[in-house]
């Protein structure tokens, strides 16, 4: 028997692949038996370093990659494949779209349950893989035990410690995947620019509404977003007006983010852009309105025009950073 | 022709709040209102513009009772022609993975050439039924797309995913789901519906094998969580209140 988890990389392993790893690992060492992962890029030996101390016993790879140019048709049976022949327990892959969209085909092929989208993973008092699973825009959160196996996990950003043990590396093992039989055409694979932070994995986000007043506002947020490191997250109702583009959208019908610290700016907080950013650590709150719904749901509110308390704010932290030495 | 169906699903408006039973076992959502899932918006007026391009016949799925009728009857008021409503013979809770195999048994039948479906369902973000389907039928299929084209006999997706997206062709049969962005649902006006509610709906029966598919996972607990904020607001003069916030955010996060 054994656990798997698929790593995601993009255009690198990001944190998320990282927890991932983590929580799979400290499954298997529950359930006593082996972690492996499978590597979906180019260059495995690249990744040894990041992937040290982790706990994983075997990093299978494929020999010309699947990413970029991947192709569902090939990567899906593949997996399907390996996991059998390992006897696989659980398959844990990080939440992103496509770990979810492989983990959704896959479990299909192996006729097994999925829960996407969990916020925690352990064993239960017998070692059943148990997880916490948000439903209902996060309104109520259930325990689920996985009896049937194998079953399918995917883990959200930012919500499982990372733990690193030591410095042993995986080993590697090489496969090729039968050419597949081409449903799919990849006419183009486009990566933004590298550098700027991914809303969903940032462990700070600072997002604006309505109360922004226009798109050509945007720089105050974005240097507030500069010294903190931080993401830039936005309303349904900014994305609505043509101010930003969808990928900015937190909430129920845009992206779900639990970073360590919130900062809404010019949002009012209703139900729908809640469910995006419930799970966060801390909460701050600018808004002009005292009672603007928002305030019920952070930690520290500044009530005042977020066009004074942004920049204000930008400045204050500016002249705490500690000097570079 | 070519004939596309739309999975559409009812879910409880999110502004209402589901209980707990009193076993703490399973979620009561029968009093609360019910919409159509806002993801199957976006793939309904997908197949409605597809129509008003090239001509197609557009047939709306649902899968469960009373409940999935309203949401065939949204889709109605929206611009589809066709009803199916799916049902299970026995009554069970149903994962995403037993949902799938039933809507399957239907869709096979039916043999559209092009299914779309919402990018998740928000009741319980599930997010797998459509790619469960696209696998049990050999449909070629892409998640979160947001932007589509319809060939002859193939189909041009943009399908995003963090830090970038892929163009893709697909060959028909295939099944995409919807991501925000790729349209903007034309909402109904009241003619339109209050003549979707006489509109008559086809059932398509699932075999009692397929559909006693038993689920894979026990509910453990069901909590209501209720995140501890402190609501403090800070000094309402600017320079004050920013300091205080400063100070604060560089003991807790940036030391
Ligand atoms: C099915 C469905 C799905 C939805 N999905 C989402 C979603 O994913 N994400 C989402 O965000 N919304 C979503 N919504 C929309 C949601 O209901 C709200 O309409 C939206 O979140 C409001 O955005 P807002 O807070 O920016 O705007 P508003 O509600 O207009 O609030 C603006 C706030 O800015 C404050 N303000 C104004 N001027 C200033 C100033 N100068 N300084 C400081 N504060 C100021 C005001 O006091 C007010 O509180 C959804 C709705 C539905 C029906
Ligand atoms: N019971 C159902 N009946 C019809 N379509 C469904 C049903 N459940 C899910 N779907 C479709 O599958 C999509 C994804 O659902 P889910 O996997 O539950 O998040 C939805 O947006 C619908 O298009």
């Amino acid at each position: 028997m054994t656990v798997l988890v698929l790593l995601e990389p993009r255009c690198k392993l990001t944190d998320s692949n990282l927890t991932t790893v983590s929580a799979a690992a400290r499954l298997a060492r529950r359930l006593g038996v082996e972690l492996h992962a499978v590597w979906p890029g180019k260059k495995v030996e690249d990744q040894l370093a990041l992937l040290a101390g982790l706990g994983i016993r075997c990093l299978h790879s494929v020999e010309d990659g699947v990413l970029p140019q991947f192709s569902h048709e090939a990567w899906v049976p593949f997996l399907a494949d390996l996991a059998r022949f390992l006897e696989t327990r659980l398959i844990v892959a990080p939440s992103s779209a496509l770990g979810k969209a492989w983990c959704a085909a896959l479990a299909a092929r192996l006729g097994a349950e999925l829960v996407q989208d969990c916020t925690a993973l352990e064993a239960a008092g017998d070692g059943t893989p148990l997880v916490e699973k948000p439903l209902y825009a996060g309104k109520i959160v259930a325990a689920l035990r996985l009896v049937d196996s194998p079953a399918l996990v995917t883990l959200r950003p930012n919500t499982v410690p990372l733990e690193r043990t030591g410095e042993e590396t995986p080993d590697i093992q090489f496969h090729s995947i039968p050419a597949s039989n081409g449903l799919c055409i990849i006419q183009d694979v486009v990566w933004f620019a590298a550098g700027t932070v991914e809303l969903a994995e940032a462990r700070v986000v600072v997002a604006g509404g309505r109360g922004l007043g226009g798109p050509e506002n945007w720089p105050l947020l974005r240097d507030l977003c500069d010294v903190l490191g931080a993401a830039l997250g936005a309303s349904r109702a900014v994305v609505d007006a043509g101010w930003i583009d969808q990928a900015h959208q937190v909430g129920q019908t845009g992206k779900t983010v639990s970073p360590d610290l919130y900062i809404a700016c010019g949002i009012s907080g209703t139900i729908q852009h809640l469910a995006g950013m419930r799970r966060a650590g801390k909460v701050v709150a600018i808004n002009k309105d005292p009672a603007a719904e928002i305030f019920r749901h952070c930690d520290y509110g500044i009530v005042g025009d977020l066009h004074e308390v942004v920049p204000a704010l930008t400045r204050e932290l500016k002249a705490r950073r500690q000097p570079v030495a | 022709m070519i004939k596309i169906c739309v999975l559409v699903k009812s879910v409880p408006d999110t502004a209402s709040m589901p209980g707990i039973s009193e076993d703490g076992r399973s979620v009561v959502v029968e009093d609360l209102d019910y919409v159509l899932n806002p993801f199957d918006e976006y793939a309904i007026e997908a197949a409605v513009q597809l129509k008003e391009l090239h001509g197609a016949e557009l047939t709306a799925v649902s899968l469960g009772g009373e409940r999935a009728s309203q949401a065939l009857r949204s889709a109605f008021a929206m611009g589809i022609n066709n009803g199916v409503l799916v049902r299970a013979p026995v009554a069970t809770e149903m994962s995403g993975r037993g949902a799938a195999v039933c809507l399957a048994a239907a869709l096979r039948e039916m043999a559209p050439d092009l299914i779309l479906a919402g990018k998740q369902a928000v009741d319980d973000d599930g997010a797998q039924v459509a790619e469960r389907i696209a696998e049990h039928l050999g449909f070629a299929h892409a998640s979160a797309v947001n932007h589509l084209e319809v060939k002859e006999t193939s189909l041009t997706v943009k399908r995003v995913f963090e830090g970038g997206y892929m163009v893709l062709e697909l060959p028909l049969p295939a099944l995409v789901t919807t991501e925000k962005g790729i349209n903007e649902p034309r909402y109904p006006a009241l003619p339109q519906i209050l003549k979707a509610r006489r509109k008559p709906i086809d059932e398509f029966m699932v075999s009692e094998p397929v559909a006693s598919l038993a689920l894979g996972w026990e509910v453990e607990s069901l909590t209501v969580p209720c995140p501890e904020r402190r609501r403090q607001l800070l000094d309402d003069n600017v320079a004050a209140g920013t300091a205080q916030l400063a100070d604060l955010l560089r003991q807790e996060f940036l030391s």
